[in-house]
């Protein structure tokens, strides 16, 4: 049932967290309770999208009303550089009478169109709120339509009602493990191959990475899910070593893996010089310990001095244009502490960070790397950070496409680092990729042009005094 | 209304890359145009996110939208606590001038009384008696975004506007459908100011969503239509009602003002805006400004230099009903031929539609049916399903995510009418320039080899 799931999912030994909640807490989870008329931020079906949507080559189909496809399709940057169907919105649209009625037979409908059509080596099938409330058995539908189709339909059951997004990712790794994950073998495997969980290729980041991985000698079997292609998915139990990059957000996926095939995983980021090396010194050292060539830490060392000698001569001519440049970082999770270290290695001064959606892991990480002064705000409401902003307190924000307007309607400079972005950052490329666009939009010329006064506003105005 | 089936809809049971879109979206637009409002989705936090997502796409701007919160437990048990909470919440943190509630599928699948709740909001909470609540039923698992646009302005009419004593001889109601963008909102009021009237446009997108640059950051809409305009509406001369999902609202505004309401389907075109002119020189008794009597006369000149390049134009047209309404209706207008016209919902318009093939679909259906068109005119969704079958694609409409100044395109009015014409002519005229380019040099060109009818290999 999708409450026992709920409850084996809050339940994660690999959460430092929840280990040291008590029994009664543990059984709360650890979804904050949402205030009502002070809420913001997506579904668990949003956050089920999130994680599978990116496997380019599979169907996604939304068993549900309109809102939940037709006002959120086509809105993401996750890229891939074959099949493009997973750009393709499906839902079933349910309309009175399938509330009525029930909509299970509508749905096989749906899925036998589909398979039909588009011919997809898979389904995923996405519950929502309706048909969660009127009883439609999407797990019933997909088994039946998997045995009549001879394909497989993978059923997502996180409605969107069950709690946030950061449930929706873990539901939809729960998704992956019961019905993916270890159905389809490699054609051959080595002993270098690893698998990659929560990177999503937005922007197209993963391919700022993956010519290094080629290089050192890394095969990427399966990522989970950017660029993705299901039986890349399907094969992850072959990996030799797993790298989490979303720090806690697909954390029993890697656990479960490395509990039933017996696979270590680590965390990592692929933002910001240091943390890119670290993390493709651990990936390497990882494949050597479970009995790779010796010689690969030899050649990720090779790769990383190249790369590190590389970046920060791109980056010098940056530093003195960054010197003392204030910035606000406003974003969660595991993005609040990669960050941090991505820009202050170009020379920028953080003056902190939103740590809404990060863990107590993530918090702690930001407290040892930048000590007890620096900021990190739980709960910074949108009228104090246009304050700050408004007040000359930083030079540029970060964050969100969502609070950009706090930004610049207080007239500073904002950069998006979500998931709406255009340019990739990850990866050593990424962060000159990253600190470029920061000049860019630093040395715009419009900021000195906006923030003049209009005609009417004021006395006789310095430019008039200048043109004397 | 709308569920009645009027017109084909694709039989098919997975809607494909959908055009349509959720009521509580359309009544979220409608609340936005009103002064310090916040409009409030009563379900779960998601129905909130995406619909918050996708106006800040379009807009550009920031989106004032809250949400009650509901999960599963109080899905089941019922929502008026997380209702009434939320309400609380907003009013004592943003001091909001009204909320506008819109219900989703959740709350509708559970059957919540709307109406029950509102009394009862009222009757435990007499010191937000300052704040006004408009309440609409908008279910997510019926009707589209117009329908709970409509839904919205009519809650809104019925809950606010009062019948009056007395008359304002010049003053003048407008019911601005959804299909009306900010640009198109400003537009009409140039245009009604200038015979000396005073209008309250409801909603009024044109104050809230037209790039506004505030002095504080406020929590609610910055400018609209405010909640005194609306009550004073019932002292206007005339009501004029734009679309026909206005109707309802109007004859709601008419019956409980006696206020007389005069009824356009579109406001694009020369006379469709000959017909709002004659209307606002019988209403103010003044002749017709010199400014509009000099843009009517460069709309006719853009008509006769432009008609050359619509002439047997074919061309698929995919957008909200009354948007579909006004756009096929200007472009036969033109001399082109609607080769397909898809709307996302059922309504009564599409009965006068113009067009060879109607039908309610989805964008894969207008990738079906437009193989062959000059053109195909829809939101931004529609750039996937174009590029795959290689026609050109001008956008209107809502989402349009992929340029800038969406909301300020304006297409009603003589200039309105005008600078669509321009725009949509300058597609035209630009491949057939491209194709003489290419005819005389001989070379091949963007088209994939003559699939656009031109000689080039």
């Amino acid at each position: 049932m999708l409450q026992d799931k709920i409850q084996d999912v809050f339940n994660e030994p690999g959460c430092a967290t929840n280990q040291a909640k008590s029994a009664k807490e543990k059984k709360k989870g650890c979804t904050k309770s949402l205030k009502p008329g002070a809420a913001a931020g997506g579904c668990a079906y949003d956050g089920a999208m999130i994680v599978l949507q990116p496997i380019a080559d599979a169907a996604h189909l939304v068993h549900g009303p309109i809102a939940c496809l037709g006002n959120s399709w086509d809105n993401r940057g996750s890229q891939s550089s074959g099949p493009q169907l997973y750009r393709t919105g499906f839902t079933t649209d349910l309309s009175e009478l399938d509330v009525i009625g029930g909509g299970e037979k509508k749905l096989y409908r749906a899925i036998k169109e589909i398979v039909q059509q588009y011919d997809p080596p898979a389904v995923f099938v996405y519950q929502t709120c309706v048909p969660a409330m009127t009883g439609d058995d999407i797990a019933a539908v997909c088994k039946f339509a998997t045995q009549k189709l001879g394909k497989p339909v993978i059923p997502v059951e996180a409605p969107g009602f069950v709690g946030s997004k950061n449930l929706g990712n873990k539901l939809a790794g729960e998704a992956l493990l019961e019905h993916v994950i270890g159905t389809v073998e490699p054609e051959y495997t080595t002993p270098t191959d690893i698998c990659i969980i929560g990177e999503y290729n937005l922007a197209g980041e993963l391919w700022l990475v993956k010519p290094l991985l080629d290089e050192i000698g890394i095969r990427l079997l399966s990522c989970i899910s950017g660029d993705g292609r299901y039986n890349e998915v399907a094969q992850a139990h072959r990996a030799r070593v797993t790298m989490m990059v979303c720090s806690q957000a697909l954390v029993n996926v890697g656990r479960k893996m490395q509990e039933r095939y017996g696979i270590p995983y680590f965390e990592g980021s692929f933002y910001g010089v240091s943390d890119m090396s670290d993390t493709l010194r651990t990936m390497a050292r990882m494949l050597v310990e479970r009995g790779a060539d010796k010689a690969l830490i030899d050649r990720a060392e090779g790769v990383i001095a190249r790369e590190e000698s590389r970046v920060w001569r791109r980056l010098e001519p940056y530093k003195p244009r960054f010197d003392g440049k204030r910035v606000l970082l406003f974003t969660g999770g595991v993005k609040s502490w990669s960050m941090v270290s991505a820009l202050e290695g170009a020379g920028l001064t953080i003056l902190g960070t939103s740590t809404k959606k990060s863990t107590k892991e993530d918090k702690e990480r930001i407290k040892k790397m930048k000590g007890e002064e620096f900021h990190q705000w739980d709960d910074l409401k949108p009228r104090d950070i246009y304050k700050m902003l408004a007040d000359n307190q930083a030079d540029i924000m970060m964050s969100g496409g969502r609070s950009q307007f706090i930004s610049l309607k207080a007239k500073v400079p904002w950069l998006d680092i979500n998931q709406e972005r255009h340019h990739a950052y990850a990866g050593y490329d990424g962060i000159v990729n990253l600190c470029e666009e920061i000049d860019k939009t630093l040395s715009n010329p419009i900021w000195g042009q906006v923030r003049q006064p209009a005609p009417w506003e004021s006395g006789p105005s310095s430019t008039l005094m200048a043109a004397e | 209304m709308s569920h009645i089936q009027r017109f084909p809809s694709a039989a098919k049971a997975a809607l494909t890359n959908p055009l349509k879109m959720s009521q509580p979206l359309g009544a979220a637009l409608a609340y936005l145009g009103v002064d310090r409002c916040l409009p409030l989705f009563h379900g779960s936090q998601g129905c909130t996110a995406f619909g918050l997502v996708l106006l800040v796409r379009h807009f550009r701007e920031a989106i004032p939208l809250q949400t009650t919160a509901m999960d599963q437990v109080s899905t089941i048990l019922g929502g008026y606590d997380n209702l009434e909470q939320a309400i609380r919440t907003i009013v004592e943190r943003n001091k909001p001038a009204m909320i506008g509630v819109a219900t989703t599928g959740v709350t509708e699948t559970k059957g919540e009384d709307m109406g029950g709740q509102y009394t009862l909001f009222r009757q435990r909470n007499p010191d937000m008696a300052g704040t006004a609540l408009v309440f609409a039923n908008t279910p997510d698992f019926a009707g589209g975004f117009e329908d709970g646009f409509a839904a919205a302005v009519t809650a809104m009419v019925e809950r606010l506007v009062e019948p009056s004593p007395v008359r304002i001889p010049t003053q003048v109601n407008v019911l601005a459908g959804s299909h009306l963008s900010p640009g198109d909102v400003e537009e009409l009021r140039d245009i009604i100011e200038g015979f000396g009237l005073s209008p309250i446009m409801l909603p009024d997108l044109s104050l809230s969503m037209s790039g506004r640059q505030p002095t504080d950051f406020t929590a609610t809409s910055l400018g609209g239509v405010t909640v005194e305009q609306i009550r004073a509406m019932g002292a206007s001369a005339a009501t004029i009602v734009v679309g026909e999902h206005m109707r309802v609202a109007g004859n709601a505004l008419e019956l409980k003002t006696d206020v007389p309401s005069h009824f356009f389907s579109r406001l694009t075109g020369l006379e469709a805006t000959d017909k709002l002119v004659r209307l606002l020189m019988e209403l103010s008794g003044k002749p017709a400004p010199a400014r509009l009597r000099r843009q009517r006369e460069a709309l006719v000149d853009a008509m006769l230099d432009g008609h050359f390049f619509y002439s047997r134009k074919r061309i698929a047209v995919a957008l909200e009903p009354d948007l579909l309404y006004a756009v096929t209706g200007f472009l036969t207008d033109m001399g082109a031929e609607v080769v397909a016209a898809v709307s996302p919902t059922q309504s009564p318009v599409l009965e006068r539609l113009k067009a060879a093939t109607i039908m309610v679909g989805d964008h894969s259906d207008v990738e079906t049916l437009a193989r062959d068109a000059d053109l195909i005119v829809s939101n931004s969704h529609g750039r996937q399903g174009a590029a795959r079958i290689g026609v050109p694609l001008h956008r209107m409409g809502l989402p349009m995510f992929d340029r800038l100044g969406a909301g300020l395109r304006v297409q009603v009015g003589y200039r309105g009418t005008r600078e669509l014409l321009c725009d949509i002519g300058n597609l035209f005229l630009a491949r057939e320039m491209d194709h003489e380019d290419h005819d005389e040099a001989g070379e091949s060109h963007g088209c994939g080899g003559g699939s656009c009818g031109c000689n080039a290999v």
